[in-house]
C-alpha cells in the first residue's frame, strides 16, 4: 500500500538521500534501520511531507502523491509519532488528540462530549488508559506516547511511524509499546519502526528495511536474518563485543563521594550510596524513578527535601552547578540538545564554555590560541568527526554531539562525571567509542556515575549498580549480582525505606 | 556512516579556508551592512547634501544617544532578555544630575557620576528581580520604566531643571578637532563592548545564556551573576547616554527619551541580534542605529511630514525584519 521509489534528497549540493526504496504492505511492522545519519529521518520527513524530494516518488495504494506540507500527509492516513513529541503540554490527552482538528457543531463551539467519546474508543482500542482530564505535562513519557500514538489513529492513519518510540521508555513500558502495535497490526495498519535496539526488531517486526550513509542497503524478511548480520548490514562492518573489560577496583579504594542521605521529597524515601575512586556506578531502574533527580539534587540543581554530602570525607553542600564543577564534579545531561549543547555556538565554544578559568589573560581576556589548541586535543581524544573546532555543533550527528559535551569535561581536572543516559540515540559504533572514553577516565583515576535506561548497558559497563524505584535507592547490586534479572526485579517490586 | 577512514578529526581542516566573500555573506553583518549602504545610497541621490561631511557627523551625532543605549540593550537582549526601562532611566539620571547640581550646589562630575550610579543602581534592581526573583524581564523592566519616569517627574515638578555649570555642554556639543564628543564617546563604549562580548569569558557565557540557558547552568556558569550584570550594564549605558543628553539640553529632562528604548530595540535587532537571544554582533547594534540615524536624516532632508516619517520607519523596519527572516 506504501511505496517509496528511488528517492533522492538533495540539501543545497550535497545529496544525503541516494536512490532510496521502501515498500511497506497492510498489517506489517516494518523496521527502518541504519545508524544516526543513514537518512531514516529525512525519508520520513519526505514520506509525511516536511520536506520534499528531489527525486523519486512516493505511492499510496498504487497512487502517486506529492504532499506539500504535513496535513495533507495526515489526509492520506500518513500518522507519525516524532522522537520529540509535538504535544501541547497544558492541554490534556483528549484537547491534543483533536488539536487543530476540533470536532465542531453548526455553531463552531467543540463538541466536547463526542471528543471525549471518541478519544476513549481509542484508547479502548489500543487497550491503554491513560487519564483523559490531566495535562499532557503531567503523563509519563511512556504515556504521552501513547497519547501520540492515539493522536495520529484519531487522524485515521493507516501507515503509522513510530521513530525511537521505545528510546525513553522502560521495558516494561516497551512490552506495552509491542502490545498495543500487535493489536494495530492485526487491525490492517501500516507500522514503519525505527529503533536502535536490534532485540525489538527481531520480537515486533516481519520486514526491514536498512539504509546506510543515504543508500538503500537491502530489504528482506526477519527471519532471513540474525543480529550480528543486521549490524553488519548497517555498519558495513561487523562490530565486535563494544564493551570494554572492566578493570579490577580494589575493595578498600578511596571513597570519593559519600551521599550520607538524599531525599527528593518531603516525606519520601531516603537514599544513601557512595562511590569509589575509578568506579562506574551505574544507576538502573524505570522512567521516573528518581535517578536524573538525585543527581541534580547533589549537584544544587534540583531542590530536594534534604541533601548531605561529602567529598573526601568533608561535607560539603553546592548552590548551584558552577559550584559543584569547582568541586570537581561535572553532569553530561540526559538532553543533549535541550541540556547539554548550545546548539548556535561551535564546538570551541562548547567545549570550552565553562573552562574560561584556565585560559585567562591578564584575569580578562581569553587566550583564543590556547583555547582553540586545547579544543583540538579534547576533540582528537574523543574523536570527534568534524570539518573543524569552528563546526557548528548543530551540524553534527547524535553521536558526535556527545562526544562534544564529553571534550567539556576533559580540560577539567574533574573528580566525578555523571553520564546521564550517555547513549540515547545513538548508533552502535559511537556507542562503543563511547564506552571506551568512559573506561579511558577511570583508568586515569576519575569517578562515574552512570544512569542508563538500556539494560544490557547498565550490566556491560557498571562496576556497581544501585537500583532505583520510586523516588529512591531499592537496592545496590555488584559482581556477579548484576544481572537484567537482578535489576529489573528490584526496579519493579524492590521496597524504598521511608523516613518521616 | 564510515568512522574510520574519511572523517576528519578536530582540527586538520580550517574554517579559513572558506572564501573571503563567503564569510561576508555568511557574517551577520551581511544584511545589515547591504541594508545600510542601499539606504544611504538612496538618501545621497534625496538630497545633495547628504555625503557631505558635516551632514555624516551631524547624523552620527544624533544618532549617538539611541546608539549608547543599544550597547546596554544588546547585552540584555543576547541573554534573551529585554529591558524597557532605559529610556527612563536615562531621563532619571540626568533629571537627578541637574538636580544635584543646581538645587544642591554640588559640582558638576559628583552630580554627573550620582546620576550614573542612581541607573546603574535601577539596572541593577532589574537585573536581581529578573535574575534571583526569576520575574519576566519585559514586565520588571516595564515596572522599572513606570518608577524611574515618576520618580524623575516628582522631584523635578515637571519642569526641566536649568542652569547647569556651562562645561557641562562639552559632553553634548563640544569637539575635538572636527569630531563631535558624544560620537567619540559612542565609539569608544562600543570598542569596549566588543572588547567585553568577543574577548572575555564573561561575553561568552552572556552569548551561552541565551543560546541555552539550562545548558550553560548544568554545565556551571554562573548563570545568576550573568544576567545580574547584563542589566546593570545596560543601566550603565542608559547613565552615559545621559550625560550626553544633559550637554545637549544643557538642562535635566524629566520628559526626555520617551520612547528610546524602542529605537534602542530597533537598532539591536536591524543590526541582526536574534531577539531570543544566542546570536547577534555589537557592530551589527551600531550599523542598525546608523541606519536608523539616517533614515531621520534623509527623511528630514526631504522635507517629509514628520507623521509620515514614523509609518514610512515602521514599514521599512518590518521589510528589513522579514528580508532577515529567512537567512540565518
Amino acid at each position: 500500500m506504501l511505496e517509496l521509489r528511488g528517492i533522492k534528497k538533495s540539501f543545497g549540493r550535497i545529496e544525503v538521500l541516494h536512490g532510496v526504496d521502501l515498500t511497506v504492505q497492510p498489517g506489517e511492522v516494518h523496521a527502518l534501520l541504519g545508524e544516526n545519519g543513514a537518512g531514516k529521518s529525512t525519508l520520513m520527513k519526505i514520506l509525511c511531507g516536511l520536506i520534499k524530494p528531489s527525486e523519486g516518488e512516493v505511492r499510496i495504494d498504487g497512487e502517486v502523491r506529492h504532499f506539500s506540507d504535513y496535513n495533507e500527509a495526515i489526509d492520506a492516513g500518513v500518522g507519525v509519532v516524532f522522537q520529540e513529541f509535538s504535544l501541547v503540554p497544558y492541554l490534556n490527552a483528549v484537547e491534543n488528540m483533536f488539536l487543530a482538528r476540533e470536532l465542531n457543531n453548526g455553531l463552531g463551539f467543540m463538541k466536547r462530549a463526542a471528543m471525549r467519546k471518541r478519544a476513549a474508543e481509542i484508547m479502548k482500542q489500543l487497550g491503554i488508559s491513560i487519564p483523559l482530564n490531566v495535562p499532557i505535562r503531567n503523563l509519563s513519557v511512556a504515556e504521552q506516547q501513547f497519547v501520540e500514538i492515539a493522536k495520529a489513529l484519531a487522524l485515521d492513519a493507516r501507515i503509522l511511524v513510530l521513530d525511537e518510540p521505545t528510546a525513553t521508555l522502560t521495558p516494561a513500558e516497551v512490552e506495552h509499546l509491542f502490545h498495543v502495535m500487535r493489536s494495530l497490526r492485526s487491525q490492517g495498519v501500516a507500522i514503519i519502526f525505527i529503533s536502535h535496539h536490534l532485540e525489538e526488531i527481531f520480537e515486533i517486526c516481519d520486514r526491514i528495511t536498512v539504509l546506510r550513509d543515504g543508500e538503500y542497503v537491502a530489504s528482506c524478511a526477519v527471519s532471513e536474518v540474525d543480529q550480528s548480520r543486521l549490524v553488519e548490514m548497517m555498519v558495513g562492518r561487523r562490530i565486535e563485543n563494544s564493551f570494554p573489560p572492566k578493570p579490577v577496583i580494589a575493595s578498600d579504594a578511596q571513597m570519593v563521594l559519600e551521599v550520607e542521605e538524599v531525599q527528593l521529597a518531603k516525606g519520601g524515601p531516603v537514599s544513601s550510596f557512595a562511590l569509589r575512586a575509578g568506579e562506574i556506578l551505574g544507576f538502573a531502574g524505570l522512567v521516573g524513578s528518581g535517578r536524573t533527580e538525585t543527581v541534580l539534587a547533589m549537584l544544587g540543581a534540583y531542590s530536594a527535601a534534604r541533601c548531605k554530602l561529602r567529598m573526601n570525607g568533608v561535607e560539603i553542600r553546592f548552590a548551584d552547578p558552577s559550584q559543584a564543577l569547582e568541586a570537581g564534579i561535572g553532569l553530561l545531561p540526559e538532553s543533549r540538545k535541550e541540556q547539554g549543547l548550545i546548539t548556535s555556538f561551535p564546538i570551541l565554544h562548547n567545549v570550552s564554555l565553562n573552562n574560561y578559568g584556565k585560559y585567562l589573560l591578564g584575569h580578562f581576556f581569553i587566550n583564543r590560541a590556547r583555547e582553540l589548541e586545547d579544543t583540538r586535543k579534547a576533540m582528537q581524544q574523543v574523536r570527534v568527526k568534524a570539518p573543524s573546532p569552528h563546526a557548528r555543533v548543530d551540524t553534527l550527528s547524535g553521536g558526535n554531539q556527545q562526544k562534544v559535551v564529553i571534550a567539556r569535561w576533559i580540560n577539567h581536572s574533574m573528580k566525578v562525571l555523571i553520564f546521564d543516559e550517555p547513549t540515547r540515540g545513538i548508533d552502535v559504533g559511537a556507542k562503543a567509542e563511547i564506552y571506551q572514553l568512559m573506561r579511558d577516565f577511570t583508568a586515569q583515576g576519575y569517578s562515574i556515575i552512570m544512569i542508563s535506561s538500556e539494560l544490557p548497558e547498565v550490566i556491560g559497563m557498571s562496576d556497581r549498580v544501585c537500583v532505583f524505584r520510586s523516588g529512591g535507592i531499592v537496592a545496590t547490586v555488584e559482581g556477579d549480582a548484576i544481572t537484567s534479572e537482578q535489576i529489573m526485579t528490584h526496579a519493579t517490586t524492590g521496597r524504598t525505606q521511608h523516613v518521616a | 556512516m564510515s568512522h574510520d577512514a574519511d572523517a576528519i578529526t578536530g582540527g586538520q581542516a580550517e574554517a579559513s579556508t572558506t572564501p573571503f566573500w563567503k564569510s561576508i555573506i555568511h557574517s551577520p553583518l551581511a544584511l545589515p551592512l547591504a541594508g545600510l549602504i542601499v539606504v544611504s545610497v538612496l538618501m545621497g541621490f534625496a538630497s545633495d547634501n547628504f555625503f557631505s561631511v558635516s551632514n555624516i557627523l551631524n547624523v552620527l551625532r544624533q544618532v549617538s544617544i539611541v546608539a549608547i543605549l543599544a550597547v546596554g540593550m544588546t547585552f540584555v537582549i543576547l541573554t534573551g532578555g529585554i529591558d524597557l526601562s532605559v529610556g527612563a532611566l536615562m531621563a532619571l539620571a540626568g533629571t537627578m544630575a541637574a538636580g544635584l547640581m543646581v538645587h544642591f550646589g554640588m559640582p558638576g562630575w559628583a552630580g554627573l557620576l550620582i546620576g550614573i550610579a542612581i541607573a546603574v543602581g535601577l539596572g541593577l534592581f532589574n537585573g536581581i528581580l529578573v535574575a534571583w526573583g526569576r520575574m519576566p524581564a519585559i514586565i520588571v523592566t516595564l515596572a522599572t520604566m513606570g518608577i524611574a519616569r515618576g520618580a524623575g517627574l516628582i522631584y523635578s515638578g515637571g519642569y526641566p531643571i536649568s542652569g547647569l555649570p556651562s562645561w557641562i555642554s562639552w559632553f553634548g556639543v563640544g569637539r575635538i578637532g572636527i569630531i563631535p564628543v558624544p560620537v567619540i564617546a559612542m565609539v569608544i563604549i562600543y570598542a569596549l563592548a566588543w572588547i567585553l562580548l568577543e574577548r572575555t569569558a564573561f561575553g561568552r557565557h552572556v552569548y551561552a545564556i541565551g543560546g541555552n540557558e539550562t545548558a550553560a547552568k548544568l554545565s556551571g556558569v554562573k548563570t545568576g551573576r550573568i544576567k545580574l550584570a547584563v542589566y546593570a550594564i545596560s543601566g550603565l549605558t542608559a547613565g552615559l547616554a545621559a550625560i550626553i543628553l544633559t550637554g545637549r539640553l544643557m538642562s535635566g529632562q524629566p520628559n526626555a527619551g520617551v520612547g528610546f528604548e524602542l529605537d534602542a530595540i530597533a537598532a539591536v535587532v536591524l543590526g541582526g541580534t536574534a531577539i531570543a537571544g544566542g546570536r547577534g554582533l555589537i557592530l551589527g547594534t551600531l550599523i542598525g542605529a546608523i541606519l536608523l540615524g539616517i533614515l531621520n536624516n534623509g527623511l528630514n532632508l526631504m522635507g517629509i511630514n514628520p507623521y509620515l516619517q514614523d509609518i514610512i520607519r515602521g514599514f521599512i523596519i518590518l521589510l528589513a525584519i522579514y528580508i532577515a527572516r529567512e537567512w540565518r
